[in-house]
């Protein structure tokens, strides 16, 4: 299991045990976090699981890939520590991982 | 007068489990005619995932959003269902033979016995962009799509996106226009390649502006634009514009269904689970729209629910015809409406 910290737009944090392989935004909405909604259920299709990724953890969470890229397009409020938390699959080396949910969603 | 379109039940939504309906229907022997926003059938299959695998469709292990839609249409085709693309049902309202009068944003009316909303997740409309105070100015000098080239001429026309819609739009309108800026948030561009190739040819050759950034602020007054303020990646420049286009894509939004007298809960609408019928008698509902305990947002649910909802459609058309319950695999009554009898 790895450790997640969603911290929503109002400053309420969000720590919850993930299991590797599954995506950030999975685990965003089976614990209620406030701010994702994921209307496309994860098909990168959408925009609307937008996260910053805390910086000191861009590095390892890495960049998005193309298809991604050009969803974010449609995003609210992008920033170079953007990413859709459905592109992101959960493994060992983001144990710690800290994401922050934007103001809202497109 | 305008004139009015007749059939036996007016699908709202062309999504799969409309267009499912249609085959249901059609073996009870009742004629479909459905309007959608988009300009193909398939809903969301077709405009957000049309490549995507869907893996819980009964029967094929794998399908594309695309394939599904195509083999839906297949399936329909016998039953000759119409279609009106590019619509949304602006109103709805019952005739005193207890029917339904359906009209289109653009004015077209039909006549149903039954209507059925499969409207999914609502109907597909422009993204508004994160800019304070847009609303202002829509309508006016902020517009979502362009309906007639000529109300450029003249203008300085800021144009925001990187899709398709964004860079034809930046083509069509340069000949046009005063001045013409395209804004989008990165140098790359999801639109098609040759498509990019023409747009930068034109900024080489000074006829057009490119600015890389995100528009953050407009200014105006009386809903006429003056300038917008684009952030870029270093820092942020004033842009003169009489006229704003932006296109940030699709969203889904419930639209005029909310006015059509039915209740609603949070956005959806609630059904029973024998005939997925509305609070108002006649009008059904079916597909990720609904609502009822234990509510799936499948399509195989979907599926079911179209099945179940002809049955009463039927009785609704036909009240005095006796329905009896029959197999496609054996009965050849339904063969024959398929065309599979020889």
């Amino acid at each position: 299991m790895t450790k997640l910290t969603f911290i929503a737009f109002d400053g309420a944090t969000f720590e919850v045990e993930a299991e590797n392989g599954s995506t950030v935004m999975e685990n965003a909405i089976r614990n209620g976090v406030p701010g994702i909604e994921a209307e496309c259920g994860g098909a990168c299709a959408c925009a609307t699981c937008h996260v910053y990724v805390d910086e000191e953890w861009t590095d390892v969470v890495g960049q998005p890939e193309a298809m991604e890229e050009d969803m974010l397009d449609f995003a609210y409020e992008v920033q170079p520590n953007s990413r859709l938390s459905c592109q992101i699959r959960v493994r060992e080396e983001l144990d710690g991982l800290v994401v922050r949910v934007p103001e809202r969603q497109a | 007068m305008t004139q009015v379109t007749k059939t036996d039940v007016l699908i709202v939504g062309a999504g799969p489990v409309g267009l499912f309906a249609v085959f249901e229907l059609g073996l009870l022997d009742l004629k479909c005619h459905l309007i959608d926003i988009l300009d193909r059938p398939g809903g969301q299959c077709a405009e957000l995932y049309p490549e995507k695998p869907i893996y819980d469709i009964p029967a094929l292990p794998v399908v594309s959003g695309q394939e599904l839609v195509d083999r839906l249409m297949e399936q329909i085709r016998p039953f000759d269902p119409q279609f009106t693309f590019s619509r949304i049902v602006a109103s709805l309202e019952r005739l005193p033979d207890g029917g339904f009068r359906v009209t289109t944003d653009e004015g077209e009316a039909f006549e149903a016995k039954v209507v059925v909303i499969a409207a999914g997740g609502g109907s597909f409309q422009p993204k508004r962009p994160p800019i304070p105070g847009i609303e202002a100015y829509e309508g006016k000098s902020v517009f979502y799509a362009v309906r007639r080239m000529e109300a450029f001429r003249g203008e300085d026309l800021l144009i925001v996106g990187g899709g398709d819609s964004a860079l034809d739009w930046t083509l069509n309108l340069q000949p046009v226009a005063r001045r013409l800026t395209l804004v989008h948030r990165r140098p790359e561009f999801r639109a098609a390649p040759d498509s990019v190739n023409k747009m930068l040819a034109l900024k080489e050759a000074g006829k057009i502006d490119f600015q890389v950034g995100q528009v953050k602020a407009l200014t105006g007054e009386n809903g006429m634009l003056k300038s917008a303020t684009v952030k870029g990646p270093q820092d942020e420049v004033e842009i003169a514009c009489t006229r704003l286009l932006p296109f940030f894509g699709l969203t889904m939004k419930l639209g005029p269904v909310a006015e059509w007298g039915i209740n609603l809960n949070e956005n959806l609408i609630p059904v029973d689970t024998e005939k997925f019928e509305t609070s108002e008698p006649g009008i059904f509902a079916i597909g990720d729209i609904n609502h009822y305990p234990g509510k799936l947002k499948l399509i195989l649910s979907g599926f079911h629910e179209a099945a179940l909802m002809a049955q009463a459609a039927k009785r609704i058309v036909h009240p005095n015809e006796k329905v009896v319950f029959q197999y496609t695999t054996s009965s050849t009554s339904l063969q024959k409406k398929l065309g599979v009898l020889d």
